[in-house]
């Protein structure tokens, strides 16, 4: 597990400055992306990405941060999706942002009480009863028909996304619609992670003993980590249903959907903000390259079955691949690349 | 380390490279018209989408090879796997789109279907749904762009009620009866909930649905359910592995499989092969019978499989139930462009004048029979605010090797069923402030 936070790397008399980083990718995301071609990759790739992103962060907070392993993410989700849809639905003249919010606290309250285990329970046994949330939120949703408005199939209608008379429909308004609040949580997650709070959470990660000794609040804690998490983790629901699939379904969030996240962030890298958004983009992106170069490369060979199953195979093994060359996740991947960078850079500076 | 790290980023910039670089659309040629196929070929499902897929490839194949097109214009398709997922149909539908000269969408899942409602609205492009779909989308007032072909889950759960009534003697006979539906939980599963609700209230018939979670391979608790309750008849609303389970736990359960009816999705050799002498007797429903002595499956056989551009790997499936299935979707799409193509001209249309072409997709037994489908099919009639087009249901019974026809073709109860759909798809229009179309705006189609 990283310490990002204990260890910071000593500072160089040659360095890019810390915010340049976040700021260019700013920049980019929106100055240049939404300039960019066709509405295939604003739908299809980056609406889902940053839904998947923020969930990472949310679970990040919880399972890398503080240290509760939870399987109950997809749940998470389905409770801010459904949520954002009733509020909507049923205070008229609610802006479609306060419903986004209120069914982040929604989630947040769920998160909590599913929380209440991690007090007894650790590890393991954590993982196994935020299961249960999985299976209960589920059931509820489909058993009550009043959350999907009595519609007989249960799938509901996402409403047209717009803030304040501003209307976000259409490919690159999605886009900037999700943008805008993954950003906003992001850099809330960021700054958390490095106050007290974010520090609390790694004491009762690390040593829940020692933690409780030098004085954190460990039940305290562990429930604003799950307060925190399921917040982020509901509006990411949201945006996953609202923003990208526009329909929802509870079948969509399934325990599948509770497994990516998870390994999204193993595979970006553990307790790190920007590990959640390299694996999403590795989760999100790299099926489709695959399926895109194969169906290019083989189409004509076979049928789409074939493809599809060996797509699924190379997935798992560049994954297996990936664990095995680089533990840490993608994150430290990427650190030692850039590092690697700036310290040829500095060489060539030198000589 | 660096040397590998290095390798790592250049084979994974060139991955990125190659597929950005792919064209997202070939262009389309002179004439032609084609058809995004979201299919599904491996997963719990894929007997239903290689099944349906195929046929439906196979006579798209069909007009290419004897007719060479429709009227001169070429059908062309690829495919996409969803693995009947919502969010890769999304993805599929968002990949398939940028290609010119879309006919109609087909993705055989009410779950991505419900996802492409608002999408393909904006795009004035056919959704069809088959034998499936959202029932109010029957109401083309509302839904311009849906089509629920030959038979809606209403129409389906009204057949199935009367073809029970006809076995029991008559309607009135209905009253004190028992009735599990035993359905699956997915949103196709759950659409016709509130349907079977309302027949038992109009014929006095108690009635109990059961969910089965998806996929399904799991019954052992809804089937002791229901050997307490004792019901008289089982409705077996199933979709792919849940229906061999279905029977197979049914027979240790003590329940006859001559008491269980399946719906459409029910009714395929795939479904009682597996469940082997537990499915002798079991009766389902369907809107195409199966076998292949039709003509047109004859021409299939002789002209697209002795080609060797079958779709089918497996050849023993030609003539089943999913592939007839495939085969009268394939009829009746092609159909659609044939009647726009008489109004608006022998070239490639827009999917606004094929959407026409289904509004005034009217084949009657005696065009069905030209088309070499007598008996595989009835007869079709969809007009601007019938989507549905009135299709007509029979039921078979499978003996352990084959289906044998066991009913006339049933007509569902349809004066019965336009009401209630018509409040749901206003209630619908309501809530997003949709104008009720009038016939004149059917009949203008953009370029």
């Amino acid at each position: 597990m990283s310490t990002a936070v204990v260890d910071r790397p000593a500072s160089s008399p040659w360095r890019i400055p810390a915010w340049a980083g976040p700021v260019a990718v700013l920049a980019i995301a929106y100055g240049v992306l939404p300039f960019l071609g066709g509405s295939y990759i604003f739908e299809a790739i980056l609406t889902p990405f940053l839904a998947l992103s923020l969930a990472a962060v949310g679970l990040n907070l919880l399972t890398g941060y503080a240290g509760q392993l939870s399987l109950g993410t997809a749940a998470f989700m389905a409770v801010g999706a459904f949520a954002a849809y009733n509020f909507n639905l049923r205070i008229h003249g609610l802006p479609l942002i306060v419903s986004i919010a209120l069914a982040g606290f929604s989630a947040a309250a769920i998160g909590i009480a599913f929380g209440l285990p991690s007090l007894r329970l650790r590890g393991f046994y954590l993982a196994v009863s935020t299961l249960a949330a999985q299976f209960f939120v589920q059931w509820a949703l489909t058993k009550f028909g009043w959350f999907s408005n009595n519609n007989p199939s249960g799938v509901i209608d996402a409403p047209a996304l717009a803030i304040f008379g501003i209307s976000f429909d259409g490919p690159v308004g999605r886009y900037l619609f999700a943008l805008t609040i993954v950003v906003a949580l992001t850099a809330f997650a960021y700054r958390l992670a490095n106050t007290q709070t974010g520090h609390n959470f790694i004491a009762v990660r690390d040593n829940e003993l020692a933690a409780k000794v030098i004085g954190v609040p460990v039940l305290k804690t562990k429930l604003l980590a799950f307060a925190i998490s399921s917040f982020m983790i509901g509006v990411a629901g949201a945006l996953w249903a609202f923003a990208y699939l526009r329909t929802v379904e509870p079948a969509g969030f399934n325990l599948d959907r509770s497994f990516e996240i998870l390994f999204i962030i193993i595979i970006g890298g553990l307790a790190s903000i920007r590990g959640a958004f390299f694996g999403a983009a590795l989760i999100v992106v790299f099926p489709l390259i695959l399926s895109r170069v194969g169906s290019f490369l083989l189409g004509g060979l076979f049928d789409s079955g074939v493809l599809d199953m060996s797509q699924r195979i190379v997935l798992g093994a560049l994954i297996i691949v990936f664990l095995i060359a680089e533990p840490d996740g993608l994150v430290a991947l990427w650190d030692r690349l850039t590092k690697g960078f700036l310290r040829s850079g500095e060489a060539t500076r030198k000589s | 380390m660096s040397y590998l790290s290095n390798l790592r980023k250049a084979a994974l910039s060139a991955a990125l490279a190659v597929s950005f670089a792919i064209p997202l659309a070939a262009s389309a040629s002179a004439d032609e018209q084609y058809f995004p196929l979201q299919s599904y070929r491996v997963g719990p499902y894929a007997a239903g989408g290689t099944g349906f897929f195929g046929g439906f490839i196979d006579y798209l194949n069909l007009i290419n090879i004897r007719d060479g097109g429709v009227n001169g214009v070429k059908l062309t398709w690829d495919e996409c796997e969803t693995q009947y997922e919502v969010e890769r149909g999304v993805e599929c539908y968002e990949r398939q789109k940028s290609h010119p000269a879309i006919a109609a969408w087909n993705p055989l899942s009410v779950g991505i279907a419900y996802a492409m409602i608002d999408r393909i609205t904006q795009d004035k492009i056919p959704l069809i749904t088959i034998n499936h779909g959202r029932t109010d989308s029957t109401d083309g007032r509302v839904f311009p762009y849906v089509f629920p072909l030959l038979l809606n889950p209403y129409s389906e759960s009204s057949g199935i009620i009367n073809y029970i009534a006809s076995k029991e003697g008559g309607v009135d006979k209905l009253k004190g009866k028992k009735i599990v539906v035993l359905y699956h939980g997915s949103p196709y599963g759950k659409e016709t909930i509130p349907i079977y609700e309302l027949l038992a209230q109009k014929f006095g018939f108690t009635v109990d649905q059961i969910e089965v979670p998806h996929p399904g391979n799991e019954q052992q608790s809804q089937w002791l359910t229901i050997r307490r309750e004792k019901p008289d008849y089982v409705v077996l609303r199933g979709w792919g592995v849940m229906n061999p389970v279905a029977l197979k736990t049914a027979q240790k359960t003590g329940f006859p499989a001559d008491h269980i009816v399946g719906n459409v999705w029910s009714n395929s050799e795939e479904d009682v092969i597996p469940a082997g002498d537990a499915a002798k007797g079991y009766v389902a429903i369907t809107t195409q019978a199966s076998g292949a002595q039709y003509p047109v499956l004859q021409e299939i056989i002789k002209t697209v499989y002795g080609a060797g551009k079958g779709n089918l790997e497996d050849k023993k499936r030609i003539g089943s139930v999913y592939h007839n299935l495939g085969i009268v979707n394939g009829i009746l799409n092609v159909e659609a462009i044939r009647i726009a193509q008489q109004k608006f001209g022998n070239r490639t249309l827009t999917g606004d004048e094929v959407r026409w072409g289904f509004e005034h997709l009217q084949l009657d037994q005696a065009r069905v029979a030209a088309l070499g489908a007598k008996d595989l099919f009835h007869s079709i009639n969809v007009t601007w605010d019938n989507h549905e087009g009135d299709g007509r249901v029979t039921f078979q019974q499978w003996d352990g090797a084959k289906w044998n026809v066991v009913s006339d073709w049933i007509a569902p109860d349809w004066a019965l069923l336009r009401p209630i759909i018509e409040k749901s798809s206003t209630a619908y229009a309501a809530e997003h402030n949709i104008k009720l179309r009038t016939p004149a705006d059917a009949e203008a189609a953009s370029n």
